[in-house]
């Protein structure tokens, strides 16, 4: 818009703070936005060119490390797998977080503070630090080897900061719309559904996309449960394809293009909300 | 808002509505699925971890396994040296990271948060890293890195540097190559957070700020960073935590090496428990693990007065 900067006039001075000279935005944005680029691009060239190229532009191109991790690596499987998981923890992750957040951002109830410090508590418990008693659990529950296992092991993680984030986002929706719901003859639950949970909306899908980009990308606890290929997830396929010693980049290059399609595709979605979402409910109660 | 809305509602009888609508036991049963899994998924391994740390526990050598009493404390810190090294080496990690994370992660929020020509598409491309973690950001820079078609490999051809060096495999490069590697999803992390704070500064500070003529440094200090400071102390410290627990990135970029240079605690226990099986010490390192962190917390919380005059 303002390209050329303009000389400070008295009558304008108090829009100063948004008129920064556009070189001062656009040079470290410039900056950084290479450093953020180079690494995709870099991964996306070695997934589409041959083997052996040094080319720095992908031509010819190829999908055939594409084909291969997929078919013969079992990334279908393993993309499968991921699909699973992310979405079932994003439903019980949100549907847990939501019942509990309601809870905390409405009641006052004997075990509120205490319930409260658990949850802070668990932010400094480490999820790799317990894979030990986690796996014996599951052993006793028989659910090493199912997704289930990973599915709960990664809810119940994303749940303490979940649930802190959804409770206040609850606060931000004025109580007396709720009580004024009551008052026009609805009960608590058909109140909440029609009132309170159409304003949630950015909150949650922030809270949602938040669990299932962890859940797509997390790798311990799959690497840990999950000892038949066929239940393995897709960070761990890529593990597979960087621990062999002689490492096939295009399959890897490919690999991690398919491990990372569906964030990005999340992230793009979700990215307005996001930003919203986190000034309305994040770190000030 | 909550006495607002108390003051302005029309005064319904307070009796009936909890007799109707709010049975006493309503909040217990809305978080009782959340506790339930908080405390069979959490509570109960940590207090496994406690007392594992208390034993002798190693399925690979069943006949020494029994109480031990403090023996695996006493052996981490007197006959360990690995322990004082992954420790000490946390510790760097986990200060030039979230160092290095916050300082750009400010830049950038401040830089995204200005008006400017195509915004959107800025902000969605430098915050995208931010979706990518762990094992998917070590696989790109393993292919970055890579000693042989690496960006060195291209460094070299315009005679920078030298042919099939490997920045992770060497020890005095190693540390910076993961620093930015892990820098590259951290700071979208932080900018985002930062930025969401920045977008509830009240315009009109800055408007007075502008009348009383102070320059946009004296803004910075006196109005955006005390505005953010609660932000910046909740989120550095989270972000301490996540990185000094997180194993996933290198484990997968560096394994920990070469020679064990980036073995972190959590790595190191990771390691003892997962494939030296030696769980008892895995344990009482963990608990350690856990207390440091707990204290460090309580004591970062102290010094920057988080909270400050509200509640």
């Amino acid at each position: 818009m303002h390209t050329t900067p303009e000389p400070p006039r008295p009558a304008k001075r108090h829009r100063n703070w948004d008129e920064v000279p556009r070189w001062q935005i656009y040079l470290p944005l410039g900056i950084y936005l290479l450093f953020t680029l180079i690494p995709f691009y870099w991964i996306l060239l070695f997934s589409l060119r041959p083997a052996g190229s040094t080319s720095l532009v992908p031509w010819p191109m190829t999908f055939d490390h594409f084909e291969k991790v997929w078919t013969e690596r079992s990334f279908g499987t393993y993309f499968q797998n991921s699909v699973l998981v992310g979405v079932v923890t994003l439903l019980m992750t949100t549907l847990v977080a939501l019942a509990g957040g309601y809870a905390l951002a409405r009641f006052n109830f004997r075990i509120k503070r205490a319930f409260m410090l658990g949850l802070l508590c668990s932010q400094f418990v480490p999820g790799a630090l317990l894979l030990v008693p986690l796996f014996e659990i599951f052993a006793e529950l028989q659910m090493i080897n199912s997704l289930g296992s990973v599915i709960i092991a990664e809810t119940v993680f994303q749940l303490p900061l979940s649930m802190i984030l959804i409770s206040n986002f609850i606060k931000n929706v004025p109580y007396s719309l709720e009580e004024a719901a009551w008052v026009d003859g609805c009960n608590r639950m058909t109140a909440f559904r029609i009132v309170v949970l159409p304003l949630l909306r950015p909150g949650l899908i922030a809270v949602g996309s938040f669990a299932f980009v962890h859940s797509w990308n997390h790798f311990l606890f799959a690497l840990m449960f999950l000892n038949n290929q066929e239940k393995q997830t897709i960070p761990v396929g890529l593990n597979t394809l960087m621990g062999a010693d002689s490492v096939d980049l295009g399959a890897l290059a490919a690999g991690g293009i398919i491990a990372a399609v569906p964030v990005v595709i999340v992230f793009a979605f979700i990215q307005k909300w996001l930003i919203t979402g986190f000034s309305a409910g994040a770190v000030k109660g | 808002m909550a006495q607002a809305a108390a003051v302005a509602k029309p005064p319904t009888p307070p009796r009936r509505r909890r007799a109707s609508a709010t049975p006493r036991r309503l909040p217990y049963l809305l978080i009782a699925p959340a506790a339930l899994l908080m405390l069979g998924f959490i509570a109960y391994p940590v207090i496994g971890v406690f007392y594992y740390s208390l034993q002798e526990y190693n399925p690979t050598k069943p006949w020494r396994n029994g109480f031990a009493g403090l023996d695996n404390f006493v052996h981490a810190f007197t006959e360990d040296p690995l322990f004082w090294d992954t420790l000490v080496f946390s510790a760097k990690w986990v200060f030039v990271e979230v160092g290095l994370q916050l300082l750009f992660g400010l830049a950038l929020a401040l830089i995204v948060n200005q008006t400017f020509v195509g915004r959107a598409l800025g902000r969605a491309l430098v915050f995208s890293p931010w979706a990518v973690s762990g094992v998917l950001t070590s696989a790109i820079w393993v292919l970055l890195y890579n000693s042989q078609t690496g960006i060195t490999r291209y460094l070299a051809d315009a005679g920078i540097g030298s042919y099939g060096t490997s920045w992770l495999s060497d020890t005095s490069t190693v540390f910076p190559a993961a620093i930015v590697a892990d820098l590259w999803r951290g700071v979208p992390f932080f900018a985002i957070l930062i930025l969401a704070d920045l977008q509830s500064v009240s315009k009109d500070l800055y408007e007075a700020a502008e009348v009383d003529g102070a320059s946009r440094i004296k803004q910075f200090w006196h109005i955006t960073l005390p505005h953010l400071k609660d932000a910046i102390v909740l989120s550095t410290l989270l972000r301490a935590v996540w990185e000094f627990n997180n194993v996933d990135l290198l484990y997968t970029l560096t394994g920990g090496g070469p020679a064990g240079v980036t073995t972190t605690l959590p790595l190191y226990i990771a390691n003892t428990s997962v494939d030296a099986h030696n769980f008892g010490y895995a344990s009482a390192l963990t608990t350690v693990a856990f207390v440091i962190l707990l204290f460090c917390s309580v004591v970062y919380l102290r010094l920057s007065k988080f909270g400050g005059e509200d509640k």
